[in-house]
């Protein structure tokens, strides 16, 4: 798909350097402080490890911590499209400005976008008051931690979907409705599919972003043991004990887990571009 | 963005990291490291110490202040925060440094009144017109009810409240550890919020709207009252609590190591003086001198007080009891 | 954000469509409007106006009164100085790794760009843990540095690399997809017309890249003024001195004073929109060089 020769007789300068000074800084920064952690918790047998990290309480904020942020993402990936489909195919007044506003989770600080959110889905915020008489309740719920992790995912699939709508090729969709194909039938057996690896991408860096969240959902969530205690909680109520090395174990199953679904990601990334290119 | 700004990116860079080089210490500086909700005293208490000593000895005294959950404040001194003194809500953190020996051991020995120079007590903010008669702790389990707590596990605040109630129905069944437990399963099953912090839990039930009741020091319990107005909430003493000591300590790493002991030491007995203990009971602290505790008697309704010594026999105990992973506090969510 | 199908545009304007055959219904069209639009005010735009209203509710004196005090102050400064050593630093490795990355081929490039993502996903109390892990009175380094007196946490230090830290990604991830679109072409017609290495990156790179850059740096800079949890895990809090604006807003909310807590915040909303106002003028700004380039240019996003 790329234009450019293959890179295999590179001429270009430069590559020990600029190799070599990313693999040093990311030693410095990212890889010796993360091991920190791993050589932290090797103090543990794997019996003791395995017993900190799988007790009935830990084993439930995974739960809720990975199905919020699933029901997030996927709550993303739905609206994302639609938003990322209205902003690419049509004008309407209005839009440069809700185009601007889809990156505003980036740049809003989580604690803050936390309190604003409480402050709107309490019982007697502006959304909460007109929930309430239906006997919704958002804020210290489960819907409430979905809130935050939705308003935190919202920028990564509609970033990551709609570059991929715009090269779409007008040309199929004119031939699969010439050859008599409803829209919808276009949009699924067409469109659908060159979305799809942009879409799962997005998907899965909004869930890889609302896993490890912690600032904003604090706030909205009950904290409540069993229910609505997201893991980070538990790193932190740990600490609270001077339990360095049970907050440990359970920072390195988080850091695991970040691990693989990015590497997921990037996989699903490279998956995306082999398809493209086979296609072109 | 031209290639000249990028490069003036750079220089800034540079010229910041240079700015970085350790910063000038003034040598009367004290950091007081202390819990959340002592904020208001301190910021009162700071002026009228460094005015006492500048008359003293001519010498002019800074002072910090750093708040946060008085937990995670214990551990950010244990992890190397400079605090020249540690002002807590529960002897737990304070013995915490003691046993890194960044405390002398007898700490609770080296001032007055077990080196508390206020105290506190769990009691019960209400909505107007107490309109679910929430007159003591056993109208607290009642169905129906709704009360705010912080999660015991991350803030004192929560911790001296559920060892309260422990107390309390101790008291009522004649020290059946089984009612107890009952009892405090029965209270947390009424709680819908455990927020992480004091402060947290007041904004749940002030600013949220949310719950019946709320748990919490009395000094923190009268400065809602005073943030709401009295037409919104009302304050309800229940017949037994927990005495919630405020321990104070010199941090020895820090006063050898700046040679700041003179001054930190000062900064602390100095809470002792009447005019700090009037200020402890303007802002609903409890005063531990005798004499300043008579002239704010009317102030601070009496209220059958138990110590965690006396009925859990030390922090330590109580801690390995019911706050511990898998302690009671935990069985009380595991189904 | 990964803009890699590069073919050359389609025919058909994406503007100024009319109904054809490709477009829907105009009820399914406004449907969809009007969904989108639903969904985007009641999850950003009411969140916004909130902080704002919020902020204002007891009016315009409070709210600057809150901004000027000394205490709020010194958290913008220190907000603004840890900002700027965060982002700078970042930049350059951005740089540097996007060069590598994008421009040469090699074993573990996947396994490289997945570590350089890590720090978007861990959660921030574990970034803020591990520093203390590392750097605290109990930590590796902790007895050497208490016994050189050299302060990293709980001071500007480790306030600066928590922030990198969480920071990290933000301008390579940015820069890699551009550079890798853009191919190496033009850097090799320059190395053979005589150029250095520096001279063409400088001359012949950066230029091409400067946008995607300035945005990468945009969003850094937001991230790293908001950051919150790393920050308040190594900050110590002490007031005046290692309290950030987002731990200012935290210290401001605990002590009842809502108003000044929500004018705090407002100014990091106001830097966000302030970001979005720049990210959009990039935008428009590339799409105009790329329009006046005759070149049969690869169409940005």
């Amino acid at each position: 798909m790329n234009p450019r020769p293959a890179k295999r007789h590179n001429v270009l300068p430069g590559f020990g350097l600029s190799l070599g000074y990313t693999l040093f800084y990311l030693c410095l920064i990212v890889l010796i402080p993360l091991s920190a952690a791993f050589i932290r918790t090797a103090s543990l047998s794997w019996e003791q490890f395995w017993g900190i990290v799988s007790t009935p309480r830990v084993v439930a904020s995974y739960q809720l911590t990975f199905g919020a942020s699933l029901i997030g993402a996927g709550i993303n990936a739905v609206f994302g499209l639609i938003v990322a489909w209205v902003l690419v195919r049509y004008s309407f007044p209005g839009k440069r400005l809700l185009d601007a506003m889809v990156d505003l989770p980036f740049a809003l600080p989580t604690a803050v976008a936390g309190i604003a959110l409480t402050g709107l889905y309490a019982q007697n915020g502006w959304i909460g008051a007109l929930l309430a008489p239906y006997g919704i309740k958002v804020a210290f719920t489960q819907l409430g931690i979905i809130v935050a992790l939705t308003f935190i995912g919202l920028p990564f699939v509609v970033r990551t979907v709609q570059p991929v709508i715009e090269d779409l090729e007008r040309e199929l969709e004119e031939a699969a409705a010439s050859l008599g194909a409803t829209r919808w039938q276009t949009f699924m057996n067409v469109i659908l599919p060159v979305i799809l690896p942009a879409l799962l991408t997005g998907f899965a860096l909004a869930l890889a972003r609302a896993i490890g969240e912690y600032g904003s959902v604090v706030f909205i969530a009950g904290n409540i043991p069993m229910q609505t205690e997201i893991t980070p909680l538990l790193i932190i109520t740990k600490l609270e004990q001077y339990d360095y090395v049970g907050a440990t174990a359970l920072a390195v199953v988080m850091l695991v887990i970040s691990f693989c679904m990015l590497l997921v990601i990037n996989l699903l990334q490279w998956w995306a571009n082999r398809r493209a290119g086979r296609e072109s | 963005m031209t290639l000249k700004s990028i490069r003036t990116l750079f220089a800034a860079t540079a010229l910041s990291l240079a700015a970085l080089a350790p910063g000038l210490h003034a040598q009367t500086t004290l950091l007081n490291v202390s819990y959340d909700v002592a904020r208001e005293y301190y910021k009162d208490y700071n002026p009228v110490f460094a005015a006492y000593w500048k008359k003293k000895t001519g010498e002019t005294v800074t002072i910090n202040q750093s708040h946060a959950g008085s937990t995670p404040q214990a551990r950010a001194v244990a992890d190397g925060l400079e605090a020249d003194v540690v002002t807590m809500n529960q002897a737990t953190d304070v013995q915490m440094l003691a046993d890194r020996k960044l405390v002398v051991a007898d700490w609770d020995k080296r001032f007055p009144n077990g080196a508390a120079p206020n105290y506190s007590t769990m009691i019960f903010l209400v909505r107007k017109g107490n309109p679910k008669g929430i007159k003591d702790w056993n109208d607290l389990v009642k169905p129906g009810v709704q009360v705010v707590i912080p999660n015991p596990k991350t803030a004192g605040n929560g911790r001296y409240t559920y060892l309260a109630a422990w107390g309390y129905a101790l008291k009522k069944n004649n020290g059946s550890e089984v009612q107890a437990r009952e009892f405090a399963k029965a209270l947390f099953k009424n709680v819908p919020v455990l927020d992480t912090g004091g402060r947290g839990a007041t904004t749940t039930f002030a600013q949220r709207n949310i719950g019946d009741a709320l748990v919490t020091f009395e000094n923190e319990v009268y400065l809602i009252q005073k943030e709401l107005g009295a037409d919104k909430v009302e304050i309800v003493y229940p017949s037994v609590s927990i005495r919630a000591d405020n321990p104070v300590a010199v941090v020895e790493r820090t006063v050898e190591k700046k040679k700041s002991r003179k001054q930190a030491q000062a900064y602390l007995e100095y809470l002792w003086s009447p005019e700090a203990q009037e200020i402890a009971a303007r802002y609903y602290y409890r005063p531990a001198v005798a004499s300043v505790a008579k002239k704010y008697a009317s102030q601070f309704k009496p209220v059958g007080l138990f110590t965690v010594d006396e009925v859990f026999g030390g922090w330590e105990k109580a801690n390995k009891a019911h706050f511990v992973d898998g302690g009671s506090f935990d069985q009380i969510y595991q189904k | 954000m990964s803009a890699t199908t590069t073919r050359p545009a389609s025919p058909a304007p994406a503007v100024a469509l009319k109904r054809t055959a490709t477009g829907e219904h105009p009820a399914i069209k406004w449907l969809l409007i009007g969904v989108s639009v639903v969904f985007m005010v009641l999850f950003l735009i009411i969140p916004l106006v909130a902080v704002f209203f919020e902020a204002l509710k007891k009016g315009v004196d409070v709210y600057f009164a809150a901004l000027a005090e000394p205490d709020a102050l010194a958290a913008i400064k220190l907000t603004l100085l840890v900002a700027g050593i965060a982002v700078p630093v970042n930049l350059v490795f951005g740089v540097a790794a996007s060069w590598a990355i994008a421009k040469f081929d090699f074993r573990g490039k996947s396994l490289l760009i997945t570590l350089i993502d890590l720090p978007f996903s861990v959660s921030p109390i574990v970034a803020g843990l591990i520093y203390v892990l590392l750097f605290g009175a109990q930590g590796w380094f902790g007895p050497w540095l208490q016994a050189n007196d050299v302060k990293v946490i709980f001071a500007v230090p480790g306030i600066v690399l928590a922030t990198i830290f969480v920071t990290f990604p933000f301008v390579a991830r940015e820069l890699i997809p551009l550079m890798e679109t853009q191919g190496n072409e033009e850097e090799e017609a320059a190395l053979v017309l005589g150029a250095t290495g520096w001279q063409t990156f400088w001359k012949v790179t950066l230029p091409n890249i400067k946008w995607g850059l300035l945005y990468g740096v945009i969003l850094c800079n937001a991230r790293a003024m908001g950051e919150f949890g790393a920050v308040s895990v190594v900050s110590g809090h002490i007031r005046g001195q290692t309290n950030t604006m987002p731990l200012h807003v935290e210290i401001l909310y605990n002590e009842y004073q809502f108003a000044a807590a929500f004018a705090v915040a407002s100014l990091l909303a106001l830097l966000a929109l302030v970001t979005l106002g720049l990210k959009s003028f990039i935008e428009w700004k590339t799409r105009h060089e790329h329009a006046v380039l005759p070149l049969e240019a690869p169409r940005q996003t």
